[in-house]
């Protein structure tokens, strides 16, 4: 009796070891890509100024007369971004109010797997639909665009977050309680006035944080923008000349044959520390606004 | 008949396959108080709650019988319910104030209904916290969020924000379970001045609560309504056997 137990403490103590390794794993990783992030970066940083990286206008760290001026990605990133939240942001927040105020059961039960396949198409389906579909249409009613340019890649972009927002403002939409709509019908409100005036505000935080997120997808969004916005580093908001954003830099180099260790190698880690902060933080005001919503209704 | 408010004749209702209301005849008289008891899920909620028509946001809900508002068939289909639910006011069992400031809880039903005036909108809003017993305590503090009050504040401003939109009826669907005593107090108090303007429907199940703010009372029991008549004859000499063992506790 007295040995069997022992025995089987031991295996629930390994046992607990092993996932508790596990677990680790994920952790050592995240340590592992900042780290070699941060060394790369600062390797970078003590050949190119912080001043030039911000300020310089021009990015061509791969030309003879080399530029490290991080602007005219960060205007194509935003560039795209914008375009994709100019689409996503009203087509999630009107089907996410259609789904969770209007929709009947069935309808919702046809809707939401459409926007589930929506989101498990592969982006790089949706980078050659920008190219090869949206651009071509586009170019018949706006003769002057590019090949490659900003606006369809934004687009399709914003296509392939409506579900993201759509699903999270939905949740949000879900979680204000029904006393609330209730109190509005009976006061003799619409069923849009119930949406509008009382529920959306009432979810208002939490349709923020889905927004935030929504943005920080668009801002990481590689491939759509690294197949169909171009590869020209631009300070421009004309959406319809060649871009090139941040993570579609960093693709570039890194399917080319820049030497490891070079100055020009180490950019794609100061673009991806970059990056990094930037959705880091982006994902850090999401979650604390969605904590804000649910104090509200605690 | 011409002087009746609620004229209602074998009213049924079910969610689903479920029929929770088996045949209620009523008639409600304007400017009175009317309380409506009986034990928990015997449907006095789904009763009060197609009066106003707010069931209709439940899917399953099904209704059948003439259910006359001023003579008006409110399941007609002609009917405009935003109107009926304006002129027929309800307060729930659980304050809901909107998470708005004071004010604007109160505006919301005028804003809606087209009133956009600034002196107007400050006027029905004051008015409207005097007649529900609040204005003393928020008058400050309009512009503070109506979460902050206190439950009974909030059931009393939830109150107020009915009254703004100048209902005829108000429909209390246990208005005090959440409270404490002292609120409790208040809102019954409230109650019996509001019976001057309004034709009022309340749901309780505190006996004690009905026999003080009512004229007549109406005894539920399991999707029926076994017994109805003046409150003070209900209380004192009950027709029905149920009734009876209802009121002197002998069961729910
Ligand atoms: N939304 C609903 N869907 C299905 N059944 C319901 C719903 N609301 C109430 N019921 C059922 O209807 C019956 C009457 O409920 P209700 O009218 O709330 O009673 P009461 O207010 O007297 O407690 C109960 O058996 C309850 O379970
Ligand atoms: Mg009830």
């Amino acid at each position: 009796m007295f040995r069997k137990n022992k025995f089987q403490k031991l295996k629930e103590d390994l046992i607990e070891k092993l996932l508790f390794l596990f677990s680790l794993v994920s952790i050592f990783v995240t340590v592992g890509i900042v780290a070699v992030l941060s060394f790369e970066t600062f390797a970078f940083f003590k050949e190119v100024s912080l001043l030039e990286f911000f300020t310089d206008t021009q990015w061509t760290p791969l030309f003879v007369r080399k530029h490290f001026g991080i602007l005219p990605l960060l205007c194509g990133t935003l560039l795209t971004t914008l375009i994709a939240m100019l689409i996503a942001f009203p087509a999630g927040l009107i089907s996410a109010a259609y789904l969770s105020e209007y929709a009947s059961e069935k309808a919702r039960g046809i809707i939401k797997p459409i926007m589930e396949i929506l989101a498990a198409v592969p982006t790089v389906v949706y980078g050659y639909f920008a190219l090869l579909f949206v651009t071509p249409l586009l170019k018949k009613c706006i003769p002057g665009m590019s090949g490659f340019n900003s606006l369809s890649s934004g687009l399709v972009m914003g296509i392939m977050i409506i579900p993201l927002i759509s699903s999270l403002s939905e949740d949000a939409f879900h979680a204000v309680p029904m006393g609330l709509r209730e109190a509005g019908y009976a006061l003799g409100s619409s069923r849009l006035q119930v949406s509008l005036r009382i529920v959306l505000p009432a979810a208002f935080s939490g349709v923020c944080a889905a927004c935030v997120l929504a943005i920080s997808r668009a801002v990481g969004e590689t491939m759509i923008v690294a197949i169909a916005a171009g590869q020209q580093p631009r300070l421009t908001f004309n959406p319809l000349v060649p871009i090139e954003t941040i993570t579609a830099y960093i693709v570039q180099v890194s399917l080319g044959d820049t030497p490891h260790g070079s100055l020009e190698y180490r950019t794609i880690f100061a673009c991806g520390m970059f990056l990094f902060v930037m959705t880091y933080f982006l994902n850090i005001v999401s979650y604390k606004l969605r904590k804000h919503f649910q104090q509200v209704y605690e | 008949m011409n002087n009746v408010a609620f004229n209602i004749t074998r009213m049924r209702a079910s969610y689903g396959n479920k029929e929770v209301l088996k045949g209620i005849t009523i008639t409600i008289l304007p400017n009175s108080v009317t309380a409506l008891i009986g034990p928990s899920g015997c449907g006095k909620s789904t009763f009060i709650r197609s009066l106003n028509r707010i069931n209709d946001l439940i899917p399953s809900f099904r209704i059948s019988g003439d259910i006359l508002y001023r003579q008006k068939d409110i399941y007609d289909q002609e009917t405009d319910v935003v109107e009926l639910r304006r002129r027929i006011g309800m307060v729930f069992q659980k304050p809901n104030p909107f998470p708005k400031s004071i004010y604007e809880n109160i505006a919301y039903g005028l804003r809606i209904h087209g009133f956009t005036i600034k002196e107007t909108l400050d006027e029905i809003v004051e008015a409207s916290l005097k007649k529900a017993a609040l204005w003393d305590e928020v008058k400050d503090n309009l512009k503070q969020n109506a979460l902050t009050l206190s439950g009974g504040q909030q059931q009393r401003l939830c109150i107020a924000r009915t009254l703004a939109t100048q209902p005829e009826a108000l429909l209390f669907d246990e208005p005090c379970s959440a409270l404490d005593p002292i609120s409790t107090a208040k809102i019954e108090e409230l109650i019996h001045h509001l019976k001057k303007s309004y034709t009022i429907i309340i749901v309780t199940h505190n006996m004690q609560q009905a026999a003080r703010v009512s004229d007549y009372s109406g005894f539920f029991l399991l999707g029926e309504l076994v017994e109805f008549g003046k409150t003070q004859d209900m209380f004192t000499a009950p027709k029905d056997k149920r009734t009876e063992d209802y009121i002197t506790g002998r069961f729910g």
